[in-house]
């Protein structure tokens, strides 16, 4: 081998009803060899039921440098949470 | 970009820009891991924190992989059929260490190639512990009782290094680790409670096997230079001394109950300290083995080398496979 090959992101849904969750990643020449290597690798003691995996390159990925301005307008927006409204006692189920 | 997978010029140019190391951007960095946050693989770090993951994490890497070797001895002369499964299913699992730890150095702009080359070279160090023979069955028995337990003793507070790849990594290898552990103490116990000389092997391996293990927590505080660096960064959580501490504080009465003596006259408990008190470590042994002095450091690394040269042909067969159907899949 001349070169590594490509990198393979591992997502494993640890049981039926749960998403896929991104446990690490694996190298491999193509996808089926990819899951092959992820079996190995992360589900060795019955971590998951079912395995994706993703060429990492294929991953658009926000920019960590700009993640001031891409998530900070939430911060002020505190009325989309139940607890910024305040009602009377009396109000019951809400 | 910005995922896992560094592509080389991306990885350069940061490597241009990091020469000039912003004093603000220096500033931020030290602030945001003093404030215990972590630093993910496309954040701005200095040159100097990159440079010493990348050593550290490859020299774990490469500790996992070559700690299959001496393992890997006893596969076939293993006891029973228990105790193979119970090997394998442990040296399988140092690989995965190996390759979980690959990765996180790789996501710092090192590739797989390099480090496996700087590994087969000589170039790599790996943990001097993996250059000492197997001589018997016990070894394999101390091995995961006490090398596996010091590394535990390493790896635990290392969940909580800055860097988070390195940092997940950890979380998954001290969840398998305790297997690793608690294999090894079984075995002794089995052995002390077999005839004399089963539990005169035990003994014997305790005997070889505790102070390289205790050199496995590396060089006293006072001769390590680097520390105050790392633990201001937060890549070490607690300085060598204070884990190599930890681990006999909790080994000692271990020991004990497998009936079995710690090779060293010096070992007291100190009621005022509320720790043991232990002997003088003969770190001239331990620089020894660090230059490859060892009895095994050549022929680890042979063995490693025929383990990748015997198998070329299964990585070409695996890309000459993705090639043809690669080709395929265009054809259809
Ligand atoms: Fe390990
Ligand atoms: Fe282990």
């Amino acid at each position: 081998m001349s070169r590594d090959w490509p990198l393979w992101e591992v997502f494993v849904r640890p049981r039926g009803g749960l998403e896929h969750r991104h446990v690490g990643s694996v190298h491999a020449p193509d996808a089926e060899m990819a899951v092959r290597h992820a079996r190995d690798t992360y589900t060795r003691r019955m971590e998951g039921v079912s395995l994706w995996v993703v060429r990492s390159n294929d991953i658009t990925a926000s920019d960590p440098d700009r993640s001031a301005e891409m998530f900070e307008p939430a911060e002020s927006k505190i009325y989309r949470h139940p607890t910024f409204y305040d009602l009377p006692d009396a109000v019951k189920h809400m | 970009m910005y995922t896992t997978e560094m592509d080389k010029k991306a990885a350069d140019a940061g490597l241009a820009q990091n020469d000039a190391e912003d004093p603000a951007k220096v500033a931020r960095f030290e602030e945001r891991v003093a404030a215990d946050e972590f630093i993910e693989p496309n954040d701005w770090m200095p040159e100097a924190y990159r440079k010493t993951l990348v050593r550290q994490i490859s020299q774990h890497a490469h500790s996992e992989i070559v700690g299959m070797l001496p393992e890997g001895n006893w596969l076939t002369r293993a006891p029973s059929l228990a105790r193979k499964a119970i090997l394998l299913a442990k040296i399988q699992d140092e690989a995965g260490h190996g390759l979980y730890l690959y990765c996180a150095a790789e996501t710092l702009g090192t590739s797989r190639q390099e480090m496996i080359e700087a590994l087969h070279s000589g170039k790599a160090k790996y943990s001097t512990i993996f250059n000492y023979p197997t001589l018997t069955w016990a070894d394999i028995g101390a091995i995961g009782w006490l090398v596996d337990g010091a590394a535990i003793m390493n790896q635990v507070p290392l969940q909580r290094t800055s860097y988070g790849p390195y940092a997940r990594a950890m979380v998954r290898i001290c969840k398998e680790e305790s297997f690793h552990q608690r294999q090894g103490f079984d075995l002794l116990l089995q052995l002390v409670n077999g005839t004399p000389e089963q539990k005169a092997m035990a003994q014997d391996a305790l005997g070889r096997w505790w102070w390289p293990s205790l050199m496995m927590f590396g060089p006293p505080d006072d001769q390590s230079p680097n520390t105050a660096r790392s633990m201001r960064w937060r890549i070490k959580r607690e300085t060598n001394d204070e884990l190599r501490q930890r681990f006999v504080d909790a080994t000692v009465p271990q020991a004990e109950l497998l009936g079995l003596k710690v090779p060293d006259p010096d070992l007291t408990w100190n009621e005022e300290r509320g720790h043991y008190d232990f002997g003088e470590i003969d770190w001239a042994e331990f620089y020894a083995v660090v230059r490859g002095d060892g009895p095994l450091a050549k022929e680890r690394l042979k063995a490693r080398r025929d383990a990748w040269d015997q198998g070329a042909w299964v990585r070409e067969a695996a890309d000459a496979y993705e090639a043809k159907q690669a080709q395929r899949s265009l054809a259809a």
